[in-house]
């Protein structure tokens, strides 16, 4: 029998899991309550989260830039970009609060670009109406990690780094939050966080494709647990895919080339020398995008009535853009397309507005940018889809779980507008910290953890080690991604994804006599081991709802059903575990949206932008 | 595809050895690349630290043919095709296992500086700060804390010298507090005191490891110890202090 009683057990109130962007806002956010003990525990070390590769910069209408930005506005290009699937309330409050966090995240220490008037400079970006992206050139995520890491750790948080969170524990008769259990990856000691509330802020699960933008760590850990122990999960279909990705060489395939490359003027052409994003416009965007060479040059140059370049549509349709262009043999000699910024701006303005692209292609693909275009194709970037929370809380059906970030979904509807993401790192990682610290002050009594629940996911790990012999978790993992590049890529038919399910089922198996060979110290081939179960769970949540949504929406597109379908608008696919133990996949009908909101998002752009006109002015004259 | 041959160190700060491997090696081939096509193949429980494989999280910091590299950010195409690769440990730091090092140490430094101090009056009225005010500030916060300049400074590489010194790394940041322009808080006695500016005799070897290229002892270090030796060491400006009170230096 194992023995569990020198297991280290640390006593919280709020733990977080994951030190991102959302994670170290939550921490923040929770320790602001002095009685509230609040612990931050990340699987790298602190500051390298994958909030780091983030470029362009984060969404919020400040209307530094251009001051006919409103709320408003920013809420309508959210739920367009989301092709109206979004959780409107979240949508809400994310345009109404980003202004108010990024102004927070400079008095920590973040030093964004400036405008000629001092202020904080922001720069366009697909899909958002005026200039509207706070950025730092274009390594913006750093600055804001680095900003939290840095404001964070003088708030009292108790961080541990390097240390997976393997499962959640629960009080047995009221089904509470009452702890989690974790491994330091360095020694492979197992410890017992005792905790009121839980916040997952543990991003996306992109490692379950084959070519993508993440990193090591985005293995779906919160979506893999949250399931586990009886959480649902929204909107898993939608898979955003980038269209801008490296492609060549072969070893950095999929890194992302940010989209701050069009923001800034790059155009994409085919390998006739065509700039084919003119023939890909959608009808719904018609009026608000440019349609010749002319009026684009234009808009670049800062003319406000040229409507916006093709190459600044949503990324859904610039991804599926590309696709088709290399399907139709026009792509580029490795297979993308051809991203050109070097004759549309000044060498010394791409070092300055885009220095890591800059140097990422001069090392990695021997490239000079202000020269040469660049390579680029689709890259698997973001999981619109994720822990189903409540808007206004940020807390799942399990009570003292939250989620926030790429970890919860419904805020970003069928597709994640570019700047989207950092401004809801800040806004729910704060929101979940507040009120996760506000649910453990209501709790009247400890919830209570079952020994033997530690006892069973302890030795689920140890058992990988500890089998004679069994499967390669390396192999598995590889297989998994391949099969979802080919079966659950970007374009989407019922019987590959059915061939792509029975897959996921073969591998599930093999999982079970899954072996990592070494000890429990800094042993990847155990960490990669303990991660296939969450990749697996991601993947197969993925792979169901996409089979059952019989549309094409956003990031979800279906050749056997290229339209969306009015009724299923009406649609919101959630996954939980069965009491079979099976996974159910159904359609939840959506609440209707306050009327409101839904007449904001409705109205033409021109009537709202007469609408904001008459808001601005009787605030001034007030 | 030519197979190459490695010399990766396995084992623990007390004892360990080089391992030879052979990998194949393709087209556009980083270091980090063959140390996975190693891990997945031949050595699973092969310790190695990364994340972001491009050159912006600074994780996988290691020692190739001696000298400190991102691992994501060296090409295999750099070396001569018959030359063997040796891939250790930061030097610097206590390793973990294989060649992932313990950089605690780095993070305990951190926390000894003061954090950014704007006025309640900055806050309320909104940050105004030009351009070319926080250009300079800008280039310190581009480190990615990968601390190759850490593990090269002789002064940390001295195991005496790291109770003394709080290495490159934080002198920059220092620097980007110290001339950050809505910046209320004085730091020059911790530089002096604390995180031991004096220490540094300029080699400038932290400076050429830099994968940011960030002018580490030009612009950071060296206006650093101009403020200490200003505050500490100019007679008339002791004899202003002592009248006027201590106050923050301008940029």
């Amino acid at each position: 029998m194992l023995d569990i009683t020198d297991i280290r057990r640390l006593k919280f109130d709020v733990i977080i899991i994951g030190a991102g962007g959302a994670g170290l806002s939550a921490a923040i956010a929770a320790s602001q309550e002095k009685e509230i003990k609040v612990g931050l525990i990340c699987k790298s070390l602190l500051g390298k989260a994958h909030t780091v590769m983030a470029e362009g910069g984060m969404a919020a209408a400040l209307g530094n830039v251009d001051n006919r930005d409103d709320w408003k506005i920013h809420f309508r290009d959210t739920m367009r970009g989301g092709k109206m699937l979004n959780n409107w309330k979240m949508a809400e409050i994310h345009a109404k609060e980003s202004p108010a966090r990024v102004r927070e995240l400079e008095h920590w220490g973040a030093v964004f670009d400036r405008t000629r008037d001092g202020l904080i400079n922001q720069r366009n970006f697909g899909g958002h109406r005026y200039p509207r992206l706070a950025h730092v050139g274009d390594r913006t995520g750093l600055e804001m990690i680095r900003t939290l890491q840095d404001h964070g750790i003088h708030q009292g948080i108790d961080i541990h780094m390097e240390c997976t969170a393997l499962d959640i524990l629960k009080d047995d008769s009221s089904g509470k939050i009452s702890g989690i259990v974790c491994m330091y990856r360095e020694t492979g000691e197992f410890v017992v966080f005792e905790t009121k509330s839980i916040i997952f802020a543990t991003g996306g699960a992109g490692k379950s494709w084959e070519v993508t933008s993440n990193s090591w760590e985005y293995t779906g850990d919160g979506y893999g647990m949250a399931y586990e122990s009886g959480a649902e999960l929204i909107d898993m279909e939608f898979n955003q895919f980038h269209p801008t990705g490296m492609v060549w060489p072969p070893s950095v395939k999929g890194i992302l080339v940010t989209e701050g490359v069009r923001g800034e003027g790059g155009i994409l052409k085919n390998n006739e020398g065509s700039r084919f994003m003119f023939d890909y416009i959608p009808e719904k965007f018609a009026n608000e995008t440019a349609d010749s060479e002319e009026e684009a040059a234009r808009w670049l140059k800062g003319d406000k009535d040229a409507r916006r370049p093709p190459e600044l549509l949503t990324r859904d349709v610039v991804a599926r853009a590309i696709n088709a262009e290399v399907k139709a043999g026009r792509g580029s000699e490795h297979g993308g397309a051809y991203l050109d910024i070097a004759t549309q701006r000044s060498g010394e303005d791409i070092k300055k507005k885009l220095p890591s692209m800059y140097h990422q292609f001069k090392i990695l693909a021997e490239l000079d940018i202000t020269k040469q275009p660049m390579e680029v194709g689709p890259t698997c970037h973001y999981c619109m889809g994720g822990i189903k929370v409540d808007a206004e809380t940020s807390m799942t059906n399990i009570k003292g779980l939250f989620a926030c970030g790429e970890a919860a979904g419904g805020m970003h509807g069928a597709n994640r507008l570019g700047g989207n993401s950092l401004s809801d790192l800040l806004v729910f990682g704060n929101l979940s910290g507040i009120e996760a610290s506000k649910y453990v002050k209501k709790l009247k009594s400890t919830p209570k953890i079952n020994e033997e629940d530690i006892k069973n996911i302890i030795k689920n790990s140890t058992s990988i080690l500890n089998r004679e012999e069994g499967n390669n978790p390396y192999l598995i993992h590889e297989d998994l991604q391949r099969n979802m590049q080919y079966n659950v890529g970007i374009i989407r038919t019922k019987k590959e994804i059915e061939n792509g399910i029975s897959k996921i089922e073969d591998l599930k198996t093999m999982f079970k006599n899954v072996k990592a060979p070494g000890s429990s110290q800094f042993n990847p081939g155990w960490h990669e081991a303990i991660a296939l179960r969450n990749l697996l769970v991601s993947a197969e949540a993925v792979s169901r709802s996409a089979l059952l949504r019989e549309e094409s929406r956003g990031a979800h597109t279906r050749e056997d059903f290229p339209d969306e379908r009015k009724e299923w608008l009406e649609y919101n696919i959630i996954n939980r575990k069965g009491k079979d133990g099976k996974m159910e996949t159904i359609k939840i009908k959506r609440s209707e949206p306050d009327p409101e909101l839904k007449r904001i998002a409705s109205s033409s752009i021109d009537d709202l932008e007469k609408e904001v006109e008459i808001d601005h002015n009787n605030i001034k004259n007030e | 595809m030519k197979e190459r041959d490695f010399k990766i160190y396995r084992g623990n700060n007390e004892k360990g050895e080089l391992v030879n491997y052979k990998c194949e090696v393709s087209e556009g081939m980083v270091v980090l690349d063959v140390i996975h096509r190693i891990q997945a193949d031949k050595a699973n429980d092969l310790a190695c630290r990364w994340n972001c494989k491009a050159g912006k999280c600074g994780s996988c910091s290691v020692e190739i043919n001696g000298k400190p590299r991102l691992a994501c950010m060296t090409r295999m195409n750099e070396f001569e095709e018959d030359t063997t690769i040796v891939i250790t440990p930061l030097k610097s730091f206590p390793v973990m296992r294989d060649i992932v090092t313990d950089v605690s140490w780095n993070y305990r430094q951190n926390k000894k500086i003061t954090p950014f101090s704007p006025s309640k009056k900055d806050k309320e009225k909104g940050f105004v700060m030009m351009q070319k005010d926080v250009d300079r500030v800008q280039h310190f916060r581009k480190c990615i804390e990968c601390y190759l300049c850490q593990n090269m400074c002789h002064v940390l590489r001295d195991n005496e010298g790291n109770e003394k010194f709080s290495g490159p790394r934080y002198m920059v940041r220092l620097a980007s507090l110290e001339m950050h322009p809505i910046d209320k808080g004085d730091r020059i006695e911790d530089i002096k005191n604390v995180h031991g500016s004096g220490m540094c005799n300029i080699t400038r070897c932290c400076t050429e490891v830099c994968p940011e290229e960030i002018q580490i002892t030009d612009d950071a270090i060296i206006p650093l110890k101009e403020r200490v030796v200003d505050r500490f060491y100019d007679p008339i400006m002791m004899l202003f202090r002592k009248i006027f009170g201590n106050k923050k230096t301008s940029n």
